[in-house]
């Protein structure tokens, strides 16, 4: 199903011989909210388990910053097992012996999904910068028409984190009807001050390597590297917490007795974060990671609702459960709790957790025993409730 | 289920509509919200302090928030509730009159059950030992009690008048658990009941 790429432009993470699992490409133009069409567009997704007769037990997952569709097989390129592959399986809490579950590449993403590194059919080069800037709600409209061509009317629920949490508050705000219950996990209802600038220190890492090249590095077959690597690293430091960072390494010096006196990786932690940035560059695309932290950074769900949250969500019969951590400080608790506060306002049906544990915003993607029986007591719950076996 | 059930709980059960919304307030772990789920079909919410607790509940299917009742019930809309419960925990609230006042505004009918100060082993406790009671069912010494604002049968009458309240029906708890109607302005409950469940309506609320 993979569409071939333009030998003469490769693509930097999707060579021609990655298999993106499925994917539909739309011919009708998606109006995106920078006022733009964009046609063809072109979702690739991976499913897991069974749709049923009745087409009531599809649950969507949405993918974070560096995601893609691979949340519970093998990825690949890195030959890794999905980044959710603890929570998403036979038997697990997202249990895939019951439910259809989807995840989508999003709209912007490099797996596969229409973005900035594939070709521009009206120009026969790769996007690059001149793909239009898309935002969390084009990338569920994106998703939106996946799931009409699957031909699903209704999602029996919806999860992400961090910036799959966004599109599950959007999902639930632009379609409640289609949306029985909703997972949002360690999110907020917009970004904050310090997210937007963390996120432009990492644009700003990859604009100012020389093999940026204005965006259009494809047509010389490089990429920035070394910026997309130090951007990563920035992120990551964002993703853990200090006291993981303290347990995990404090000190300690990396493959050595004493301090070098100069400015090799003499501590774990510098060498740990160099390895994050040196990985992460074999399979993510630089504009790609331009495009989507834009896409939050842009994310206010309020904005579209006279500034009020609560009006987001008025009237919806959507079952909520939001799911935060402890020591996540680029998504705290707080402002998990004031999209809770909101659909109490709203009147929606809504749980809220805080999970105990010093793992950071990263925990969500972790094997937390406690955020695992909670998704599973409350997907149970909402199955039984929708008579899904 | 009934059986396990708190005594106070399971009158306060008894008097809730099928189908009803319902908001517990400090549910605890959850029971009569499952409770009520099982035989009722209500549409339970929960609001309580205690993580653990919540994060319990939620892994049993509920639905419920991490929150105060001080600080969280002025984000709900008036009168969204068909009936709002606060079981056993008015007296450990920092604003009583506040938090009922929420309740009333909230709730179409507000259920409160409370332990009653007024009871003649506490107030004999305190002549005889001179000393602050601890009773069966207030077992804290007076310096780590997290009951902050005890009150009497007849203090809870005058609160609901202040609050904008007024009483529907109330319920004399005994030590046996037992539960039988009393008159909630007369002074032999407020010296023999060991607790009550009063049923409020705010006075402002407009009429179904």
């Amino acid at each position: 199903m993979a569409e071939t790429a333009n030998p003469k432009f490769l693509r930097p993470v999707l060579a021609p011989d990655v298999d993106p699992g499925h994917a539909i490409t739309f011919a009708a133009p998606l109006m995106l909210d920078a006022g733009r069409e964009l046609s063809p567009v072109t979702v690739a997704y991976m499913t897991y388990g069974t749709l049923n007769a009745q087409k009531s037990n599809a649950v969507l997952l949405c993918h974070a910053l560096t995601g893609d569709q691979f949340a519970a097989s093998q990825h690949p390129v890195t030959g890794k097992p999905g980044w959710w592959s603890t929570l998403v399986g036979p038997g697990k809490p997202i249990d895939t012996d019951r439910f259809f579950v989807i995840c989508t590449n999003v709209l912007g993403g490099c797996m596969g999904t229409t973005g900035p590194a594939e070709i521009d059919p009206t120009t026969g080069e790769p996007f690059g910068l001149s793909f239009p800037v898309v935002t969390i709600k084009d990338m569920v409209r994106a998703q939106a028409m996946l799931i009409d061509a699957l031909g699903i009317d209704q999602l029996l629920c919806v999860v992400g984190g961090s910036m799959g949490g966004m599109q599950v508050l959007q999902w639930a705000a632009s379609y409640p009807e289609r949306v029985i219950a909703a997972i949002p996990i360690a999110t907020a209802a917009n970004h904050s001050a310090q997210n937007i600038a963390f996120h432009e220190v990492g644009r700003q890492a990859i604009m100012a390597d020389p093999d940026w090249k204005g965006g259009a590095y494809q047509l010389d077959d490089t990429q920035p590297s070394k910026g997309l690597a130090v951007a990563r690293m920035a992120a990551h430091i964002t993703y853990l917490s200090e006291a993981a960072l303290q347990r995990k390494f404090g000190r300690n010096l990396q493959d050595r007795n004493a301090i070098s006196f100069g400015f090799g990786p003499d501590f774990q932690i510098e060498s740990y974060l160099h390895h994050q940035g040196m990985t992460f560059v074999d399979r993510f695309d630089a504009n790609s990671y331009l495009y989507i932290t834009r896409a939050m950074d842009y994310f206010d769900l309020a904005a579209d609702y006279g500034g009020v949250l609560a009006e987001a969500f008025r009237g919806s019969k959507t079952r909520f459960c939001i799911v935060s951590f402890s020591s996540d400080w680029l998504f705290p608790p707080i402002e998990n709790k004031h999209v809770a506060h909101a659909l109490n306002a709203a009147a929606a049906n809504v749980s809220f957790v805080e999970i105990a544990t010093d793992r950071g915003h990263d925990a969500f993607l972790l094997e937390e025993p406690e955020m695992f029986a909670t998704v599973r007591g409350f997907l149970n719950s909402v199955a039984a409730n929708h008579g899904v076996k | 289920m009934t059986s396990t059930l708190r005594s106070d709980l399971a009158a306060i059960a008894e008097a809730i509509p099928p189908n009803a919304r319902v908001l517990d307030i400090g549910c605890g772990d959850g029971a009569l919200l499952e409770h009520l789920a099982a035989t009722r079909n209500v549409d339970g919410r929960g609001l309580e302090l205690s993580q653990q607790n919540v994060n319990a509940c939620v892994a049993r299917g509920l639905s419920v928030v991490q929150g105060d009742a001080d600080t969280d019930l002025g984000d709900y809309p008036a009168q969204v509730f068909d009936v709002v419960i606060l079981s056993q925990t008015i007296q450990a609230t920092r604003s009583p009159k506040t938090v009922l006042a929420q309740l009333l505004r909230i709730g179409k009918l507000t259920a409160v059950s409370f332990p009653n100060f007024g009871h003649w082993r506490v107030r004999l406790s305190l002549l005889v030992n001179g000393r602050m009671p601890q009773t069966k069912t207030l077992g804290y010494s007076w310096h780590e009690t997290p009951n902050i604002h005890l009150c009497t049968i007849a203090d809870f009458v005058a609160l609901t008048r202040e609050a904008g309240g007024e009483v529907q029906s109330a319920l004399a708890l005994s030590e046996d658990g037992h539960t039988g109607p009393m008159q909630p302005y007369a002074w032999g409950p407020n010296l023999f009941a060991e607790g009550a469940i009063f049923f409020l309506k705010s006075k402002n609320a407009p009429t179904a």
